[in-house]
C-alpha cells in the first residue's frame, strides 16, 4: 500500500481533565474524501486544530506525506501542502474576493521580502487567483469585498483561498456551517469537483453531505475513533448507530 | 491609490515645497523653520503609520527611535564628528539595530501587552538619556549641523529645508512602494486576519518584524534631522508623551492612509503653535490654558472624524494608501 497522505498515531489531547482526543490513531489515503463525523464535542474541531499546527498534541505524531509535521508551525505545516478551512469563517474581510485568493497564490510563491513591485498588477499572483476563483464560481465576485460577500460565497471564498495554496491535503472544518439548504447544495458540487484532485479531510454535520461525498468515514466519539469505514460500512455498524446516527440516519 | 488620493498627496507637497519662496516673498523666514520641524515629525508620522495603519502595530514608543536618531547626531557631534555623510548612516543603523531588538521581543505579544512592552522601551531608553550625564542628562546636549562636505548647506534655512522635504518625499515613496508590494500585503494581511495568514503558510512574525524595524529606521531618520533642526539633542525628545503626539498625528490625519500622517503632523503641530494665539486673541488671559480646548478637539477628531483630516479630502475605499 502507498504511504497514507495523512497518518495519525497515537494522537492523544486534553484539557484539564477533559480528554479531547484519546489516543487515536487514522490514516487518510491519497485521493479520497475521509470525513470525521461525531456529535458536539466528540474532539472534530480539536483534531483539525492539531493537525493544522495551532494546538500543540499531549502525545502522538501527525505524518504528512511521509514526514513527522508534529512539532512544525502552522506556517510551515501550510508550506508543506496543507490547508485548511474553518469553521468559523476566516477571511480577510477588508480585502477583495480576489485579493484574499492572490494572497493565498502568494503564499506559496517563495518568499514575500519583495519590497518594490505592485503585488497588485502581479500576473504571477492575479492569474492563478482568477483561475481559482473561477474554478470556485466566484469569478464575477472578484473586485467586493469579503466583508460584502454573503455567507455561502464567503464559505466558498474559504475553499478558493485553501485551493490557491495548491494543496495536497485539504482539511476543511464543517465548510457548510450556516449553509442554507441550496447554498449547501452548490458546496457539495463544489467538493464533489475536487474529488480525486486533492485529498480532502472533511469535518461535517450534514449527514447528507457526507454520506454523498465521502469515500471513508471514521467516526470519533469522546476523542476515538470507534469505527472507520465506507459509507454503507458506517450506516450499518451498530457500535455507530448506537453512538451517534439514530434511527433518523438509518433511514437517509 | 485612485486619482483623488494621489492628487491630494501632490497638491499638499507643492504647498509644503512652496514654503520657502513665499516666507521669501512676505519677509516671515520662521516659517520655515515651523514647517521644516512639522515636516520632521510627517516623516516619524509616516513611519508610525507604516506599522501602526497599515501593520495593526500599536507602538506605543515610536519617539524613541526619534531619540535614538537625535543622541547619534549628538553624540557624534559632541565627539567633532559632524559630517553627515558619517553621522547620517549612523543614525539610521542605530536606529534600525534598536527597532530590530524591540522588534523582536514586543512583537511576541500582542494587543494592550504590545502597546505596553513598546512604551516601556521607549521609557527605558528615555530614562537611559536621563542617566548619561556625559551628554547632559536630563539637561541635554547641543547638537551642531551637520556638514555634507559642502554640498549642502544646512545652517541655511532653506537648503535644510529642502533636504527635509526630499527625505519627506522619499519616506512617502518608499511606504507607498513597500505597502502595495508583495511584503505590504503580508503585512496588510497581518493586521486584517493573522491567524488565517499563518494558516495560508506565511510566517507573520518575520515579516511585522521585518516591518517594525523599516518604520523604527525611518523614524530615526527624522531624529536625525531633528538634532539638526533643534541644534539640541535631549531625552525629552523620547518621552512617552512624545510617543502619544506622533500617534496623535497618525490618528488624526487618517490612519492606514499614505497622506494622512502629514496632514496630521501639520494640523497637530499648527494647532499646538496658533491656538494659545488665537485663544489669547478671543479672551485675554486664556492662552495660556490652550491644552484645555486642545483635549476636546483631538477627542472629538478620534470620536467623529473617522478617517482623520484625510477623509475630509479624499473619500476613503477599501484598505489602500
Amino acid at each position: 500500500m502507498a504511504e497514507a497522505a495523512l497518518r495519525i498515531e497515537g494522537l492523544s489531547k486534553s484539557f484539564g481533565g477533559l480528554v479531547a482526543t484519546d489516543n487515536l490513531h487514522l490514516a487518510i489515503e491519497s485521493g479520497e474524501i475521509h470525513a470525521i463525523i461525531g456529535p458536539n464535542g466528540a474532539g472534530k474541531t480539536t483534531l483539525v486544530a492539531q493537525l493544522a499546527g495551532e494546538l500543540k498534541p499531549n502525545a502522538g505524531q501527525v505524518i504528512f506525506a511521509g514526514r513527522d509535521i508534529t512539532r512544525l508551525t502552522m506556517p510551515a505545516r501550510a508550506a508543506l501542502g496543507l490547508a485548511r478551512s474553518y469553521q468559523i469563517t476566516s477571511v480577510l474581510l477588508n480585502f477583495t474576493a480576489e485579493d484574499n485568493v492572490a494572497l493565498a497564490a502568494q503564499a506559496v510563491a517563495g518568499h514575500s521580502f519583495r519590497f518594490w513591485r505592485p503585488a497588485r498588477s502581479d500576473p504571477a499572483l492575479r492569474q492563478p487567483a482568477r483561475e481559482v476563483l473561477a474554478q470556485i464560481g466566484l469569478a464575477e465576485r472578484a473586485d467586493t469585498l469579503a466583508a460584502n460577500l454573503s455567507h455561502g460565497e464567503q464559505r466558498q471564498l474559504e475553499i478558493a483561498m485553501a485551493l490557491a495554496t495548491r494543496p495536497s491535503l485539504l482539511l476543511l472544518d464543517e465548510p457548510m456551517a450556516g449553509m442554507g439548504r441550496e447554498e449547501s447544495g452548490r458546496m457539495v458540487a463544489l467538493l464533489e469537483s475536487l474529488k480525486g484532485r486533492h485529498t480532502i479531510l472533511l469535518i461535517e454535520h450534514d449527514m447528507d453531505a457526507v454520506f454523498a461525498l465521502a469515500d471513508r468515514i471514521t467516526v470519533l466519539v469522546y476523542g476515538r475513533a470507534i469505527a472507520t469505514g465506507r459509507p454503507d460500512e458506517i450506516r450499518n455498524n451498530d457500535e455507530v448507530r448506537q453512538a451517534y446516527l439514530g434511527e433518523e440516519a438509518i433511514d437517509a | 491609490m485612485d486619482r483623488r488620493q494621489i492628487l491630494v498627496a501632490v497638491i499638499g507637497l507643492a504647498l509644503f515645497a512652496l514654503v520657502p519662496p513665499l516666507a521669501g516673498i512676505f519677509d516671515q523666514p520662521f516659517y520655515v523653520d515651523m514647517f521644516a520641524r512639522i515636516m520632521i515629525f510627517a516623516i516619524a508620522a509616516v513611519s508610525l503609520d507604516l506599522i501602526l495603519g497599515y501593520g495593526g502595530m500599536v507602538s506605543f514608543g515610536h519617539a524613541a527611535y526619534i531619540g535614538v536618531g537625535a543622541y547619534a547626531v549628538g553624540i557624534l557631534s559632541y565627539y567633532g564628528i559632524d559630517n553627515g555623510f558619517v553621522q547620517f548612516p549612523v543614525a539610521i543603523a542605530a536606529a534600525a539595530l534598536i527597532a530590530l531588538v524591540f522588534g523582536l521581543m514586543s512583537l511576541r505579544t500582542t494587543g494592550v501587552y504590545f502597546i505596553m512592552i513598546t512604551l516601556a522601551f521607549a521609557q527605558m531608553l528615555y530614562f537611559l538619556g536621563i542617566s548619561l550625564e556625559e551628554f547632559g542628562g536630563d539637561d541635554g546636549m547641543p547638537a551642531y549641523r551637520s556638514e555634507f562636505a559642502g554640498l549642502i548647506d544646512l545652517t541655511d534655512a532653506d537648503q535644510f529645508y529642502y533636504l527635509v522635504f526630499a527625505f519627506l518625499v522619499a519616506a512617502l515613496v518608499v511606504t507607498h512602494r513597500l505597502i502595495h508590494s508583495r511584503f505590504g500585503a503580508v503585512v496588510r494581511g497581518a493586521k486584517a486576519n493573522e491567524r488565517r495568514m499563518q494558516a495560508m503558510g506565511f510566517p507573520t512574525y518575520r515579516y511585522k518584524l521585518a516591518a517594525f524595524t523599516i518604520a523604527g529606521t525611518m523614524c530615526g531618520i527624522a531624529g536625525a534631522l531633528f538634532a539638526n533642526w533643534n541644534e539640541f539633542v535631549s531625552p525629552d525628545a523620547m518621552h512617552w508623551t512624545r510617543s502619544g503626539e506622533i500617534m496623535i498625528m497618525v490618528i488624526m490625519g487618517g490612519m492606514g492612509t499614505l497622506i494622512g500622517p502629514v496632514l496630521g503632523a501639520t494640523g497637530l503641530l499648527l494647532l499646538e503653535e496658533y491656538l494659545p494665539e488665537w485663544m489669547e486673541a478671543l479672551i485675554a488671559g486664556t492662552g495660556e490654558h490652550w491644552m484645555v480646548v486642545m483635549g476636546p478637539i483631538l477627542i472629538a477628531i478620534v470620536l467623529f472624524g473617522r478617517g482623520g483630516i484625510y477623509a475630509l479630502f479624499a473619500r476613503r475605499g477599501g484598505d489602500d494608501g
